[in-house]
């Protein structure tokens, strides 16, 4: 309780207990985060387990639907998988390709940013001018040509078992450009500060300055990138496994489970797809709402009414 | 300003040679171009034979100048799938995604700027929240999602557009439109829409950032403290010094919807360089492969170029700061 | 009846936690002609007062009640008078003069616009009475220069063709919010006088909101002292400033630096109108048993021998044309003897700053030879040879804002310099080091568990000495250390660093662009212009009997508050 009134009593946290927004989505997002953590113990089935399959419970509709079945709550998909558990399974390799992504572009990014903007020079501008260059290049294009790229190099085989390992590697890479030019930036602005001149008087290292000194003062629109960016992330994996390639078919994630039903969609199965579709874009606003109030919430400069 | 012009065009022209350059090594490095194009069973006399006629055991410096004079003439090599010239290939989709991408850009930049100077401007009214909570929904929606959903509605219940393709098209010569048919344009109506809707939200957001950070400066104070109209304030004022950083965003944005074309081709069957390069990667079609990403390099250089020539015409401090040098 | 007659206004914020009060009861008259000056500390609510008149108070502030009256029309609260009162009757002029004008736009846009907004004039009248303004306000060749875009003007000049744009509807009333701050000491003369004869030509009703009581003195015939949001002392200015009725007056025309003689301290008044005295010889005893006594003889503690700084721009590809170098030092030569205070004085571009920062090593000289004692400072290859200065050489800033780091608590901030130079410093030992270091600063011992935010600007100041004197330096430079803070706190942080020095026997090297701070504080003066040395001396001898025509300029021009008297 203690901790509660301390929070509550700074801005962020009066902010945050007030909006119902940020409320309701973050319970939302944790409720999907726990749910796919522990989808072994919240899914009802476990989908992949070829057991517990069978062919004829195969394009059940969801149970308040004519043909509808108890068992199955939200229907089976083509090869009778459950879909409620699928989408639970495939929700956890969304979730994990998107945070470990981000947190790859971010470690870059924010490492990059940091030193470029501190140490300025020469290697300062090289990385702005990638920066640069990145930033014009979509992300979804730039994850594609990785991708492409990885699937020229490894054999066929491997590359099914590095997918996930390629894929995060492809949206990390595309995604650090926009942590570098923020921390950079911040980083310029402090780096004139007079507390970072105290300190080099001081005698203290550079290395120890930009971390120790800089790096918790430019965290704040970090945390706001990293959350908006969680969020493309996941749409960008999404989207490439629904172009087919992403996660490989045997883990598939939430845009795989969208390009199997999309076949279906014209025949009159439209479960298959629509379940998981609106979990995805659940998923995804609940994320953008967030960090939506986060922006504004750690924005000093937008003035309150 | 010649200087200027200059300065960006060498600029301009050292990313395209790094670009080549990586393009270059894909198709050379990569995995081996003589096993793709002619399978496991030809002898070994008939690689060699291949090797010499592609260049391959000549030096780096010689197979790289070779390249860029195939480039430069359009030669972009053979599909290794389609088994045909890559440039045939190109040139016989690029009409389609060009229709496609010029009218996306047109309703997202166009619709993205009006709504988002509305919602800076008149940050409280219940409109400008409308607004606000459909483009945070159009930001969390997957372009894909958007183009089924919509094709579901429109094709499947109601049936009034179609679902793939581009309808019919009109043979121009070197290009084929789908602007002069009513099937053509019925046709581009749900792509170009689902294609949009995501840049337009994006669009509206930025604008609206800009345009509010732009109304709490000195000197709007300073003109609204000398009683200038406030409609002259928003309009004049705001949007003219709000134009430099939302030419960047359009900028940027139309490399974005070339991008995204590649999504929009593929739910709708849009027989464009997008779909053709999705292709390419599930099949590792080098060729094609480094093709598009030369073609879509040289396009973004382009439009970063001519961003920076109308940066160059809005805002009279760089025009002094390069007169100066 | 007055032409303008503010009465019982009150004006407060409310934020979500509590009702902030900006102003409470304050009245005040002015007649055209009339030069009004209001004064007070930062937080005193006088830009409230002026940004209510025009009705342009930054939200969640607003006019609880009270009236304002502008030639007998009621103003207070009515948005759609006032919108037609705004630049036509009222005239506004704000402290930047380089954010205030849009760089988009050349000035003869802005100043049409402005003009054709309240006065019904074709394009051509227009563009004249624009050129007819430009000359009034003193911009040479006006019809040329009105083409030109704000960047494109110095800063002086800016704040001209700011009056301008605020006289150009020919209004009654002027307002200027601290019009001069940002200016530099000759500037600001300039700019004073102008607006003086702006108001004897136009007939005028004049308010100027400053926290410089120099000012004040030059140019108000009446003055209105601010605290806290109320007026604690009105009337007209030579009888305010020689004789000050309420204890803030007495508080704050007490702290203002002379500028004909030199005093020892500043003589203290706390609020309630008591004299202030403080001992500090008890705080320090702990410090110098510490320490261990310092002797002073009558080396050099710096020499600066012929130093030149240029800074290029550091581009990849370009080589630098010659006229684009700055060049911020040359040929500068000095010397800081120890024990003295000297004094580095000149306007902004003297390159003050830049000495400071060469030789704490935050900036590499270009040329010539820095040594401290008899070591060099740098060596062949311009590095900087901190094993020589090691924690001797210590600096304070200017903006006490972002001079600490404000995720850092306040003793944090002090242990670091105290860890980094004593590594096997033991807990107990660290404590007692930050006590004293707290203590010889003047704050409370409970402060060091709290964030800088906490604190006022002076407060602030003084932990950056606290931490500065950490590493026992022998040298202490002090860049406008106070320039950033009021002029109470000012005389308190002054007393405090003369205190520490004789305390101590620190040597000090003074910054700043303040002459009478610098005569209080210096015994040796050095001015700067444009990174040459125009005049060294002692203190007494510089002011009464300057040598060099800069010198005697500034002088001349510093804003006198005796000049009433």
């Amino acid at each position: 309780m203690k901790i509660y009134h301390k929070l509550y009593d700074t801005d962020i946290g009066y902010s945050f207990f007030n909006s119902k927004v940020a409320i309701f989505s973050s319970i939302l997002f944790l409720i999907i985060v726990f749910c796919s953590f522990f989808a072994n113990f919240v899914s009802p089935y476990d989908p992949f387990d070829p057991l517990n399959i069978s062919l004829m419970d195969a394009f059940i509709p969801p149970f308040w639907s004519e043909g509808g079945d108890m068992r199955f709550i939200l229907g089976t998909d083509q090869q009778g998988r459950d879909m409620l558990s699928t989408i639970i399974y495939g929700s956890r390799i969304s979730l994990i390709v998107g945070f470990a992504s981000i947190i790859f572009a971010m470690i870059l990014g924010v490492f990059l940013g940091v030193t470029a903007g501190y140490l300025g020079g020469k290697y300062e501008i090289i990385v702005m001018r990638l920066t640069d260059v990145q930033l014009t290049i979509p992300s979804i294009l730039m994850a594609l040509l990785v991708d492409g790229i990885a699937r020229a190099i490894i054999s066929k085989s491997m590359h099914d078992e590095m997918a996930i390992y390629v894929l995060i590697f492809a949206i990390g890479i595309s995604e650090w450009p926009q942590f570098a030019r923020v921390t950079r930036a911040s980083t310029l602005v402090e780096k004139n500060k007079e507390y970072v001149s105290a300190s080099k008087i001081i005698g203290l290292s550079s290395i120890y300055i930009m971390f120790k000194h800089i790096l918790p003062n430019i965290l704040r629109p970090v945390l706001v990138i990293a959350t908006i960016g969680l969020a493309l992330a996941i749409i960008a994996e999404s989207t490439l496994s629904f172009l087919g390639v992403g996660v490989p078919p045997t883990t598939p994630s939430l845009g795989t489970l969208i390009r199997f039903g999309n076949n279906f969609l014209f025949s009159g199965e439209w479960w298959i797809t629509f379940f998981p579709a609106i979990f995805l874009i659940v998923l995804a606003l609940s994320i953008n709402l967030l960090g939506d109030w986060m922006r504004d919430a750690l924005n000093p400069k937008l003035k309150k009414r | 300003m010649l200087n200027y012009f200059l300065k960006r065009l060498f600029q301009a022209s050292l990313v395209m040679m790094i670009v080549a350059f990586v393009s270059f090594s894909l198709f050379n490095f990569v995995g081996d171009p003589v096993n793709n194009m002619v399978g496991q069973e030809a002898s070994d006399e008939r690689r060699e034979e291949i090797r010499d006629k592609l260049g391959i055991n000549d030096p780096i410096y010689v197979q790289f100048y070779n390249f860029i004079e195939n480039i430069v003439q359009g030669n972009f090599g053979i599909s290794y799938q389609l088994k045909r010239p890559v440039s045939e290939l190109i040139s016989e989709r690029m009409p389609a995604t060009l229709e496609l991408v010029f009218v996306s850009a047109l309703l997202a930049i166009t619709i993205g700027i009006l709504l988002g100077v509305y919602t800076g401007i008149h940050r409280d009214s219940f409109l400008s929240k409308l607004i606000l909570t459909l483009s945070l929904a159009g930001v969390s929606l997957p372009t894909f999602i958007i183009g089924i959903m919509l094709i579901y509605l429109f094709s499947v219940i109601l049936g009034v557009l179609p679902s793939f393709g581009r309808g019919q098209v009109i043979d121009l010569g070197f290009w084929t439109t789908g602007f002069l048919t009513i099937s053509g344009l019925k046709a581009l109506i749900l792509p170009s829409v689902t294609l949009s809707l995501f840049q337009m939200t994006y669009i509206i957001r930025l604008v609206r950032a800009e345009m509010m950070e732009i109304l709490q400066t000195d000197y709007i104070k300073f003109a609204k403290a000398r009683g200038i109209d406030e409609k002259i304030i928003n309009y004049r004022y705001a949007l003219k010094n709000g134009l430099i950083p939302v030419i960047t965003i359009t900028g940027i944005n139309i490399g974005t919807l070339i991008a995204f074309s590649i999504i929009t081709e593929t739910v709708f069957q849009w027989p464009g360089m997008g779909s053709l390069f999705i292709n390419a990667v599930y099949f590792v079609d080098i060729p094609i492969m480094s093709a598009y990403m030369i073609m879509v390099a040289f396009i973004f250089v382009m439009i970063n170029f001519i961003v920076d020539i109308t940066y160059y015409f809005i805002d009279p401090r760089i025009r002094l700061k390069e007169e100066k040098e | 009846m007055s032409f303008l007659k503010i009465k019982n206004l009150d004006i407060s914020y409310k934020t979500r936690k509590e009702t902030i009060i900006a102003s409470q009861n304050v009245s005040f008259t002015l007649e055209k002609g009339e030069i009004l000056g209001v004064v007070g500390e930062s937080g005193s609510g006088k830009s409230t007062i002026a940004n209510a008149i025009i009705n342009q108070i930054d939200p969640p502030g607003e006019i609880v009640q009270g009236s304002i009256q502008l030639d007998n029309t009621e103003l207070c609260n009515n948005e759609t008078l006032i919108q037609t009162f705004r630049g036509k009757k009222i005239g506004f002029i704000f402290q930047d003069p380089q954010t205030s004008l849009n760089p988009l736009f050349t000035i003869k846009e802005q100043l049409i616009e402005t003009i054709q907004a309240h006065l019904k004039l074709s394009d051509n009248d227009a563009i004249q009475r624009a050129i007819h303004l430009l000359k009034e306000v003193g911009i040479y060749d006006a019809e040329r220069r009105i083409n030109d875009y704000p960047h494109q003007f110095s800063g002086g000049m800016r704040q001209r063709v700011v009056i301008a744009l605020s006289i150009c509807c020919e209004p009654d009333l002027l307002i200027a919010d601290e019009p001069t701050t940002a200016l530099d000491v000759s500037i600001q003369a300039q700019i004073l006088k102008l607006i003086k004869d702006l108001t004897i030509k136009r007939n005028l009703a004049v308010i100027i909101i400053t926290h410089d009581m120099g000012v004040i003195a030059e140019i108000t015939n009446k003055v209105a002292i601010m605290r806290y949001g109320v007026i604690v002392e009105q009337g007209l200015t030579k009888n305010v400033l020689t004789n000050p009725q309420s204890p803030e007056g007495k508080s704050l025309i007490i702290s203002v630096p002379p500028t004909n003689k030199k005093i020892d301290r500043f003589t203290l008044i706390s609020p309630e109108g008591k004299e202030i005295t403080l001992n500090s010889a008890n705080l320090t005893k702990n410090i110098i048993k510490t320490w261990g006594i310092r002797e002073i003889n009558n080396k050099n503690i710096i020499n600066f021998e012929s130093v030149s700084k240029s800074f290029d721009d550091g581009s990849l590809l370009k080589k630098q044309d010659k006229e684009d170098v700055v060049k911020a030092l040359n040929k500068v030569s000095f010397n800081v003897i120890e024990g003295e205070t000297l004094g580095l004085v000149g306007e902004s571009g003297s390159g003050k700053s830049t000495i400071a920062k060469i030789i704490t090593g935050l900036i590499k000289p270009s040329s010539g030879k820095i040594s401290y004692y008899d070591d060099q400072l740098y060596n062949d290859r311009k590095i900087y040879q901190s094993q020589y200065s090691k924690g001797q050489i210590q600096m304070i800033f200017q903006d006490p804002y972002s001079s600490l780091n404000p995720r850092f608590k306040v003793k944090d901030i002090i242990a670091e310099p105290l860890k980094f130079y004593q590594k096997d410093l033991s807990k107990e030992d660290l404590l007692s080091n930050i006590y004293d270091l707290i203590d010889i600063a003047g704050m409370s011992r409970q402060s060091l568990d709290r964030y800088p935010h906490e604190f006022s600007g002076g407060q602030r100041q003084r932990i950056s000495i606290a931490r500065a004197l950490a590493t026992r330096p022998r040298l202490l430079i002090c860049d406008e250390p106070t320039s950033a803070l009021d002029v109470s706190i000012q005389a308190q942080i002054l007393n405090l660093l003369k205190d520490i020095q004789d305390e101590l026997h620190l040597t000090m090297l003074f910054i700043s662009h303040d002459l009478p701070v610098i005569r209080q504080m210096c015994n040796r003066i050095v001015v700067l212009k444009d990174g040459n040395v125009c005049e060294i001396n002692e203190t007494e001898r510089l002011f009464n009997e300057p040598q060099h025509s800069y010198t005697k300029q500034l002088i001349e021009l510093m804003p006198k508050i005796e000049s009433i008297i």
